[in-house]
């Protein structure tokens, strides 16, 4: 706006009796509010957003510092008969009896574990939310299950995120025959029956799994990552697509190629931003899903392998472990529970992120 | 309306090839073939299998024996056995071709099989989600604000919230459990279908009362519903009759991709509830390498899939007439 008050500053236009100098002037006292300190602003605003976004901090901080948390191994055993009920904090706050026993940790991970061994000892807190079947600790479990599917999720939206913005942004620059191709090609795509093919894919994988590990360092787990951002890309790929569509010849893109601003100009400071938001909101809405499709594969033996745990493979053994005779509630009801609660943040946050990035898409589904 | 269907079929013939072609060569990059077991066969009996499925030819022969429409096998109705002598086989005539697990089942016995148990449950389950849905976001549309409001679009978010694995969970120990109502597993009468139905249309019907919501709230703004409000028709006649209308229009574009997700969310359930559907027998064959039934079943879901969406977007031409059938 500066520029273009400079530029036009010198002739004199009668604006009903005030000069462009005073209108200038008198802009300048307004502080101009950027996109994302608007958004920000709406987002605090939005008390159901607001308090998902805390939620999801503190979760995601637990999960983060899992090894540091006084809890119990996830997958020490304790063979008894039965899972024992859960013991609320206020009789039995903690106890003695840490057992350092874990899959192979990362580097990080370890010095983690032993900061947890040199500042709490061998104090644990007590089976607060019960054990399951085979005596190990259900609050550890969720708390460690919650770090790997939030991994997961991250990643594969990211890997996502990657190959939807790039494939939508290109089909939206290039336009004309090359756009109908590309988006033909994400039409086709939609239409296939994603499920069967992530799992032929994976079967497929698994035959490959010692060479892929061996010879190229590759795991399992960061194919599933790349199998599952390379399903849930199409979405985004529209989206982005659309935006930048309309962007290229809305008004604002125009009134700056006429200000004479360079083309990288453009796409970085103009259509990238209003891009991103979207992206942004994609993205909180792509976790989620992400995260019960990787409870939906780990419940078909397909995704996380024990002794690693995840929330798909907590829901299996709570699931596995409801029977007539006794119901012990606490294995399925606390790992549903923490799943619901983190899903449902994620999909609130989404909606509140949608109305603060994006005032066009406001109150719709 | 006729380019409308030939372009429709085109890419959906398209779209078939591609499924095709794709799991199919993927099948065969598996090393290690169906028959391998713990034991290793008798060379002359291994031959016998490798020539009875066609593993012995190369793959772009084997490739279009499956395709068809023609035989290749030129000495195959022996070696079939029984009525092999068809001229025409192949995905393009609908023959899927033999289980290679189940040695005596035909892909298309099998699906003929387990098809229609899958189609109930997936009825049952859209009739929850579509009466449920429905219900609840009129009525949180009308009462806008009000508690029943929040607490319905509560129920809507957590239901789209949680796997339907989990809600599974929780129906059994309410439903079976703790009030004996219903039987816990199997197959056999409706009452085995009720909890599987429901616990599969739960997060679709969340969604619908989402949409049903946005839907009515918009359409109860409009000029026509204040106008038939101010010509004196009671109110119950101004929903049932005008508002509804309108209100639904969003709901009948997402029953497409609603059917695919109940189709395809019935995998999990059906292993959950030891429902003999397709979807378990999928699931199964995936892991068993069962390719031709694993091929089979994605083949299926694909037409099933690709149809059901088209059909919808007819039915939205004719429902909303502000879009036209060339654009979409």
């Amino acid at each position: 706006m500066g520029r273009a008050s400079r530029a036009s500053g010198a002739m004199r236009w009668d604006l009903g009796g005030r000069e462009l100098e005073a209108l200038a002037a008198e802009a300048e006292r307004f502080r101009g509010e950027s996109l994302w300190q608007d958004a920000w602003r709406r987002l605090k605003a939005n008390r159901t957003a607001w308090w998902s976004l805390l939620f999801l901090a503190l979760f995601g901080g637990a999960a983060l510092l899992a090894p540091l948390l006084p809890i119990p191994s996830p997958v020490h055993l304790d063979l008894q008969l039965e899972p024992q009920p859960p013991v609320p904090p206020w009789e039995l706050f903690g106890e003695s009896g840490f057992e350092p026993e874990y899959w192979e940790l990362s580097f990080l991970d370890e010095v983690l574990v032993d900061l947890r061994v040199a500042i709490f000892g061998e104090w644990q807190t007590g089976p607060w939310l019960g054990t399951d079947g085979k005596g190990r600790d259900i609050l550890s479990r969720i708390v460690w299950g919650s770090r790997t599917s939030i991994l997961v999720a991250l990643a594969a939206a990211l890997c996502s995120l990657a190959i939807g913005v790039t494939y939508g942004a290109l089909a939206g620059y290039l336009g004309g025959r090359v756009d109908n191709l590309m988006m033909r090609v994400v039409d086709i795509l939609y239409s296939i029956p994603f499920i069967f093919l992530v799992i032929f894919l994976i079967t497929v994988v698994n035959e490959y799994r010692t060479e892929l590990e061996d010879g190229y360092g590759i795991d399992r787990e960061t194919v599933f990552y790349v199998v599952i951002g390379a399903v849930y890309w199409l979405t985004m790929a529209r989206v982005v697509r659309g935006q930048v569509l309309s962007l290229r010849n809305s008004e604002f893109i125009e009134a700056a190629r006429v200000l004479g601003a360079s083309t990288a100009r453009i796409l970085f400071t103009h259509l990238v931003p209003n891009v991103l938001s979207i992206v942004i909101v994609y993205l909180t809405l792509t976790i989620p899903a992400v995260m019960l499709f990787e409870a939906f594969l780990s419940f078909l033996g397909l995704g996380i392998e024990p002794p690693k745990v995840s929330w798909g493979l907590l829901a299996v053994d709570g699931s596995e472990m409801v029977n007539p005779v006794r119901i012990y509630w606490w294995l399925v009801v606390f790992p549903a529970g923490a799943m619901g609660a983190t899903l449902l943040a994620l999909n609130l946050l989404g909606d509140g992120l949608r109305d603060a990035l994006d005032p066009k898409l406001r109150g719709k589904d | 309306m006729l380019p409308f269907l030939l372009r429709r079929l085109f890419w959906f013939v398209v779209t078939l090839w591609v499924v095709v072609t794709i799991s199919f060569f993927l099948m065969r990059q598996v090393r290690g073939g169906p028959f391998d077991g713990e034991r290793s066969l008798n060379e002359a009996i291994e031959r016998n299998i490798q020539a009875r499925y066609h593993l012995d030819w190369p793959q772009w022969k084997q490739y279009l024996q499956y395709v068809g429409p023609f035989n290749l096998d030129s000495d195959g109705p022996e070696l079939l056995g029984g009525d092999g002598t068809d001229p025409f086989t192949g995905v393009l005539v609908g023959d899927f071709g033999p289980s290679f697990k189940y040695r005596d089942f035909t892909v298309n016995d099998i699906i003929g099989q387990s098809l229609p148990v899958s189609v109930s449950l997936g009825l049952i389950a859209l009739m929850w989600a579509l009466s449920l849905g429905l219900t609840a976001g009129v009525a949180s549309a009308l009462w806008r604000g009000s508690k029943t409001d929040v607490l319905l679009r509560l129920l809507a978010t957590g239901g789209i919230a949680l796997p339907n694995f989990t809600v599974a969970g929780f129906l059994v120990i309410f439903f079976v459990f703790l009030v004996p109502l219903l039987p816990v597993a199997g197959y056999g009468s409706w009452r085995h279908l009720v909890l599987p139905g429901f616990a599969l249309g739960a997060p679709f019907a969340a969604y619908i009362a989402r949409l049903t919501r946005t839907g009515m709230l918009e359409v109860l703004s409009q000029d026509y519903i204040r106008t038939a409000h101010a010509k004196g028709l009671p109110p119950r006649l101004v929903i049932l009759r005008h508002a509804i209308k309108g209100g639904i229009l969003p709901v009948v574009s997402y029953l497409g991709p609603a059917t695919a997700g109940i189709l395809t969310g019935s995998l999990v359930i059906e292993r959950i509830f030891a429902i003999p559907g397709t979807g378990s027998h999928f699931v199964n064959s995936a892991l068993n390498r069962d390719y031709t039934l694993a091929m089979g079943v994605t083949i299926l879901y694909t037409v099933l899939v690709y149809t059901l969406n088209a059909l919808v977007d007819f039915a939205y031409t004719l429902l909303d007439p502000r879009i036209s059938m060339e654009e979409s």
